[in-house]
């Protein structure tokens, strides 16, 4: 079974979203509408991300100070990575799983992330298909 | 070329509830044992098609699936307009009884999943006498909420997008995609606020923790299935549940199946229900066996 181990490989994988995300046209196509700036964390490893017609056009590690954003969605590290898996347990399968069992926080004006929660939803398991892939 | 049809039939019932003249559509097939299927909040009774397209259940129970008023191709009464759907321990507790008066069905049996669930155990507390056995799946007395109900019916936000999108994480990452995207569908075809008048029932209104011990599954056998990827209502609430009814209860935790088990994946379902329902029909053989005096008559 594929296990995912430190905050480096998931932050590895984390990165890669923008270019998940543009590979999906399926994904694009559903978020056509979507624009928003968010902030995640991922452990201790927070992150800015511009969303602009169902793309990640901006994917900032550590931002500049102040930076200004809508909604954020912070996450352990262990809870990514349970989330990650190609099979997650139950429990660790979806976003609104985790929040429920207080290993993920949503804060700010969550508007956007409810008017398009299909596409986050699919967009933050998107580093899923890696892990599938790996040998 | 001969069309295809599927054994399923179709009608709609008038019918008065809570002072109120409905328009009620339900589905059926099969013959036998009647069973009385009840969809999920927001959802409606096409949830229960493959239950009634298996020839392995309908050639011993009479299979009926209506869809609640204001859900499906159930009509809301004249009047909706003015006012906020919102569903009631008392108003589904009396819906279900009087579509099984209006159908004279003779001893059914009751399943329902979610709020259905909630439900059954109401049926339990209130009318066991009137009921050979009851099904609750993803079932439990009490839960704790886990988003705000007020995202479910707001201008600007896309109710049947926002409903389905919501659920989906109930589904099993396992569930077939066909199958899983069929249960999302009946999400997004919901009419306004109707999910969120449902939930009233679920989170507000049916709190049924007080009462469940008043349940005696000696006076109706009771059984319990759910889903292990279901986080809304998750095995450990069904098993708390039990704890507090006399008699036993059957519970089953359902591998890789999540909220929706019967539209979800029918085929994983049907490996959990199919003993179920063998055992109700066991059950039934052997108290027509023992005599009149100990037959459980509806009326």
């Amino acid at each position: 079974m594929t296990v995912l181990g430190e905050q480096d490989e998931l932050t590895a994988l984390f990165e890669r979203l923008p270019d998940l995300v543009s590979r999906d046209s399926d994904l694009v196509r559903r978020g056509a509408l979507c624009n928003a700036e968010l902030e995640v964390g991922l452990g201790d490893v927070t992150y800015y991300l511009k969303i602009a017609a169902g793309r990640v056009a901006v994917l900032e590690r550590q931002p500049r100070p102040m930076r200004s954003w809508q909604f954020a969605l912070r996450a352990t590290a262990e809870a990514w990575q349970k989330f990650w898996m190609p099979v997650p347990e139950p429990g660790w399968h979806d976003l609104s799983a985790l929040t429920k069992r207080g290993v993920a926080t949503l804060e700010g004006d969550i508007t956007p992330y409810m008017t398009h929660l299909q596409f986050f939803k699919d967009m933050f398991a998107s580093p899923r298909r890696l892990v599938r892939e790996r040998p | 070329m001969a069309a295809r049809l599927e054994p399923i039939v179709g009608r709609y019932m008038n019918l008065s509830l809570g002072d109120r003249e409905h328009r009620l559509y339900f589905e059926e097939a099969g013959q036998g044992i009647p069973l009385v299927c009840l969809h999920t909040a927001g959802a409606d009774g096409r949830q229960y098609r493959h239950l009634m397209n298996d020839a392995a259940v309908t050639q011993h129970f009479r299979v009926l699936a209506f869809d609640m008023p204001w859900h499906g191709k159930s009509l809301p009464p004249v009047g909706f307009e003015r006012e906020d759907y919102v569903l009631t321990t008392r108003s589904y507790t009396e819906m279900i009884v009087a579509f099984c008066d209006a159908l004279d069905l003779v001893s059914p049996v009751v399943m329902g999943c979610s709020i259905g669930g909630r439900i059954v155990l109401n049926l339990a507390i209130e009318h066991a006498a009137r009921f050979r056995a009851l099904i609750g799946l993803e079932a439990a007395d009490f839960q704790e909420g886990w988003y705000d109900t007020s995202w479910l019916n707001r201008a600007d936000v896309h109710g049947g997008e926002i409903c389905a999108a919501l659920v989906s994480g109930l589904i099993a990452p396992q569930s077939p995609d066909p199958s899983r995207h069929e249960t999302l569908w009946m999400y997004k075809q919901s009419g306004p606020g109707v999910f969120k008048g449902d939930l009233y029932f679920y989170r507000v209104d049916g709190d049924l923790r007080p009462r469940i011990k008043q349940i005696d599954t000696s006076v109706c056998p009771l059984y319990l299935l759910t889903g292990e990827y279901d986080f809304s209502c998750a095995p450990d609430d069904t098993r708390r549940t039990v704890q507090s009814i006399a008699g036993g209860v059957d519970v089953t935790v359902m591998k890789e199946l999540g909220h929706f088990p019967m539209s979800e994946n029918p085929a994983r379902f049907r490996e959990y229900i199919l003993p179920v329902l063998d055992k109700i029909r066991s059950q039934s053989a052997v108290e027509r066996s023992k005599g009149p005096e100990k037959k459980r008559g509806v009326r």
